[in-house]
């Protein structure tokens, strides 16, 4: 009889346990192989252009008698990597991983490792997208930011080409929901009708690294694009239209022909604007929709514009900050900058192959340097040395790597999309949050900016920082405080989770002092202060 | 001897400690003493309400009514005799006196990221460098050790908010998107002891991190902004943010709106040190239905500002507050097909005064028929902006030496003879 009530009272806890465990099984990834090591990424030869670019600067650093950095530990550069191309700070288990590889290019390997991650794909296109369509909104239905960014993600994982994703982007046809790629254009839909001064800035912006935006109004101040300039490249948007099957070309509407035309500020009459580029004529092809022949000028090979401003995106992507600043601001191509040229000409010349570009990158000596000097060099020297990228520079971590490597550091265990549902879900909205509060950079992410006080607050005292850092039986405080076998491997495992290092001998002297004689539930508090100390460091907080 | 629990008061532990036991005489004679210095010997504050998207001068100080170009705005008379303003401004009206009125202001840019630039800054976009905004060149000629909060604060959104420029990231202004509210995240989550153990550890590693990149973790200010922070946690100042203590009749005058709480946090700002605030009211790019949009704003803008001016002024706070209502332009005396005013960047209007500025003066006008573009007795922004340093008792020309070894001066105008009295 007892038997039975106590059944009849736990039955709903069975069923709702019962439902959680399956939806979790269900949702699961279905690789059940955690490493694939190196998937998808074809392995190239990168050699010949890291040699290249490494011989560049080191006759660079010759001429301007700059010593460099020594080179960064290895596990300094995993972190680099990982925080670049995966949003998040290596896990323990990675951690532990990599030190067992006795490869002697394993950076090249785990490079490659990250490239084929599915977090990869998915941080990369988010960055991306950014450049490509910016981060607002847009119209209800007609503009679908969430399926452009998976397509970009498939493509990204595919290693399609990076000139022919831009010029499918450029030249789709289709709705947002069935062709995600018109969602660059249809970014632009205002009302239903398309602002094509924002589609003209952004495609020069975006894939040319230039603004010509001013020109809109009036002619460049400093520069030497016109106002008709940009008029003519708005016009190969002019025939553009949302249609009732999506975006297209239109040739004719209500059977009369589509023209571009502009209002004329002073006068304030219409007059028509015949497409036109302001220079490359030749590569202009004389058929196609007006989008497609803008679509294959823009990724001409002879558009050096369009391989410079990619390599410095991902210069920028990698390194934290571009190599010419700002991002989309480049000077034209006659203007030589030997470092990107270098690079833009290996992109060209192989596939335009974003993830070969990256691996050339992360190859060189310059991401491997370190980010210490010398003591005895002087501030001028130094700031030399940063300017000339003698030194890897320290670069203030976006909101979304804070947040990722905050939860990495939480947890003993790679959180990926192989992670369990419990652990997704919140990460999902902890993220949102926490991007928000620390204040999310928007459009120009790659903008070089100072920390502020709001976010010190955030790390210091807010409810996010202070959850990942709870010694509780699934947080790394928690399960470091019970299961490590010695005071010094809390300290060490703290540290290396946090911020993928050991302690030095003061550091370890001095949290040894902080957590002798502590047994049991002592050792919780104590871990979590450890946890807040290295969380609110400079370190922590700046990419190194 | 002192305990070593005495040793860990906060100095808002210390201060209450000290009010209870009658012991306030041991209190430092230097706090406290901006909140309660009043008229022209105070240091100076600058309140900018900043009008983003380019208010139309004709809907607001600078009627045309009765022509082609001012449309169907009427105008009032206000306390300054011959002197009309927008009929959507009825209590600014009976305040005016305290301002001037500038109707000629020119500038050189029309669009919305370069205006607001040279309007904020004082300099027009240069690719080599960023100008420091004028808050932050304020804030940083003329700083302030008994103010715990930051000294320039910027209230609601703004797309373009002032920045620190070539001074730095740490002359940013202190955002505060809800003000009124209580600030967030300003309570430590675990005890003083816990928290100052913690932060002994925290010097440990700063320490290793130092060691060889001394110059460039400088550069981050991570240190500097954790100690402004902590700084900023434990003062009694924090209550400047909040507006719950201020009587219920005086929340009413500024409105029951986020830009009427930024405007009363703003004078609280001010009568408790802080050099600069800015108070953001946006979407004046009224390029379509104009009239309707900017009647709705006035709803807004008036009460907010006519209560700021009044309240300055009952405080004996006018006299050492310089009050600037301004946008990024004007708009087009000609209204477009779409009842809407475009960008106009030559001759629009501010108000300008208090801080021992003139009062009631009237600078330039436009022309009626709006055929004519320039304005009689036109404005430069650089005289603007000198005019406002000069009167903080700084030297203009003064040259600063930017981070790439360019020395600029701090503005490029002269003082208007006209707003100087």
């Amino acid at each position: 009889m007892r038997l039975r009530s106590w059944v009849t009272r736990l039955a709903p806890i069975g069923v709702v346990c019962g439902v959680a465990w399956l939806t979790a099984w269900a949702s699961r990834s279905p690789l059940t192989d955690r490493r694939i090591p190196e998937r998808g990424v074809a392995t190239t030869d990168v050699a010949a252009p890291i040699a290249a670019i490494d011989r560049h600067f080191q006759q660079e650093w010759t001429e301007a008698g700059i010593v460099p950095a020594a080179a960064a530990p290895d596990l300094q550069v995993l972190r680099r990597l990982a925080l670049a191309l995966v949003g998040a700070a290596p896990s323990l288990e990675e951690i532990r991983e990599f030190e067992a590889d006795t490869r002697p290019d394993r950076l090249a390997h785990w490079t490659r490792r990250y490239l084929g991650d599915e977090r990869f794909a998915e941080y990369f296109s988010e960055r991306l997208a950014r450049a490509f369509v910016g981060t607002e909104g847009g119209q209800f239905i007609l503009y679908r930011r969430d399926r452009f960014k998976e397509w970009l993600a498939a493509g990204l994982e595919k290693g399609t080409p990076y000139d022919e994703l831009v010029r499918t982007m450029i030249s789709a046809d289709g709705l947002s929901t069935g062709e995600p790629q018109v969602n660059f254009v249809a970014a632009a839909l205002n009302d239903s009708v398309l602002d094509t001064n924002k589609l003209t800035g952004r495609t020069v912006r975006a894939f040319l690294g230039q603004r010509i935006d001013c020109a809109q109004c009036h002619d460049h101040p400093f520069d030497h694009w016109k106002q008709r300039d940009f008029e003519g490249l708005a016009a190969f948007y002019g025939q553009t239209k949302q249609m009732i099957t999506g975006i297209e070309d239109r040739l004719t509407l209500d059977g009369k022909p589509v023209e571009y035309s502009v209002e004329d500020r002073m006068t304030l009459k219409q007059r028509t604007v015949e497409p036109r580029v302001p220079f490359l004529e030749s590569e202009i092809p004389a058929e196609g929709t007006r989008r497609a022949r803008l679509a294959n000028w823009v990724t001409s090979p002879e558009n050096r514009r369009f391989d410079r401003a990619i390599v410095n995106r991902m210069w920028g992507l990698l390194f934290g900050k571009p190599f010419h600043d700002p991002v989309d601001d480049l000077p034209d191509p006659d203007e030589a900058i030997p470092a990107l040229d270098l690079l833009a000409d290996d992109f060209r010349t192989h596939g335009r192959d974003l993830k070969r570009l990256i691996q050339v990158v992360a190859g060189s000596r310059v991401y491997q340097l370190d980010s210490r000097l010398a003591d005895e060099m002087s501030e001028g020297e130094i700031a030399r040395a940063e300017q000339e990228w003698a030194v890897f520079p320290l670069i203030r971590l976006r909101p979304e790597q804070m947040i990722r490597a905050m939860r990495q550091a939480a947890s003993i265990q790679t959180q990926d999309h192989q992670s369990h549902l419990f652990q997704r879900i919140p990460r999902f909205f902890q993220e949102i949050d926490f991007v928000r509060e620390y204040g999310d950079l928007g459009d120009n992410e790659l903008q070089d900016r100072g920390g502020t006080i709001p976010q010190r607050l955030l790390m210091m005292n807010g409810n996010l920082a202070h959850e990942n850092m709870q010694a509780t039986p699934i947080t790394a405080s928690g399960r470091i405080a019970n299961f490590a076998r010695s005071d010094e491997k809390r300290i060490e495992m703290a540290y290396l989770v946090a911020l993928s290092r050991r302690p030095t001998p003061e550091e370890q002297a001095h949290f040894l002092a902080q957590l002798s004689g502590k047994t049991g539930d002592e050792r919780g508090p104590a871990l979590e202060d450890l946890f807040w100390t290295l969380f609110n460091s400079t370190e922590f907080s700046w990419n190194h | 001897m002192i305990s070593s629990h005495a040793l860990q008061m906060s100095r808002r532990d210390l201060l209450s400690a000290a009010a209870g036991c009658t012991l306030s005489f041991l209190l430092p004679p230097l706090l406290g003493r901006a909140a309660d210095e009043r008229g022209p010997a105070r240091a100076k504050s600058l309140i900018t309400i900043w009008l983003g998207g380019g208010p139309s001068q004709l809907e607001t100080w600078d009627p045309h009514p009765g022509t082609v170009i001012g449309g169907p705005t009427k105008a009032i008379e206000t306390r300054l005799s011959g002197v009309q303003i927008g009929a959507d401004y009825a209590r600014t009206a009976e305040q005016i006196q305290h301002l001037s009125v500038v109707r000629s202001l020119v500038s050189q840019e029309g669009d919305h990221e370069r205006g607001a630039y040279f309007l904020k800054t004082g300099y027009r976009p240069d690719p080599t460098t960023i100008h420091p905004s004028l808050g932050a060149l304020l804030t940083q000629q003329v700083p302030s050790d008994s103010v715990e909060i930051p000294l320039y604060v910027s209230l609601l959104n703004s797309e373009f908010p002032g920045r620190g420029g070539y001074f730095g990231d740490e002359y940013d202004p202190f955002k505060v998107f809800d003000p009124g509210t209580a600030l967030h995240n300003m309570e430590a989550p675990v005890d003083r002891s816990r928290l100052a153990k913690r932060e002994q550890s925290l010097a440990v590693v700063e320490q290793s991190f130092l060691k060889g990149r001394k110059v460039l973790a400088k550069g981050t200010l991570h240190a500097e902004t954790i100690r402004k922070a902590r700084r900023m946690m434990d003062s009694t100042q924090l209550k400047a943010f909040k507006v719950e203590e201020e009587p219920a009749e005086r929340k009413a005058a500024y409105g029951d709106t986020s830009f009427g709480r930024g405007c009363l946090v703003a004078r609280r700002l001010v009568e408790t040190g802080v050099r600069a605030v800015e108070v953001n009211l946006s979407s004046f790019d009224t390029h379509a239905n104009n009239f309707e949009f900017h009647t709705g704003h006035a709803k807004t803008l008036d009460p907010a500002l006519a209560a700021l001016i009044q309240d300055l002024k009952e405080r004996d706070l006018l006299a050492s507050t310089i009050v600037l209502v301004l946008g990024e332009f004007g708009r087009t005396p000609k209204i477009n097909p779409l009842d809407g005013r475009d960008h106009w960047p030559t001759g629009f209007s501010c108000l300008i005064g208090g801080g021992g500025l003139a009062t009631g003066r009237v600078i330039g006008a436009t022309d009626p028929t709006g055929e004519k573009t320039a304005p009689t007795d036109p404005v430069s922004i650089q005289d603007l902006f000198a005019t406002i340093i000069a009167q903080f008792g700084i030297n203009g020309a003064h040259e600063m030496m930017t981070p790439i070894g360019r020395p600029m001066k701090l503005c490029e105008g002269k003082p208007l003879a006209a707003l100087l009295t």
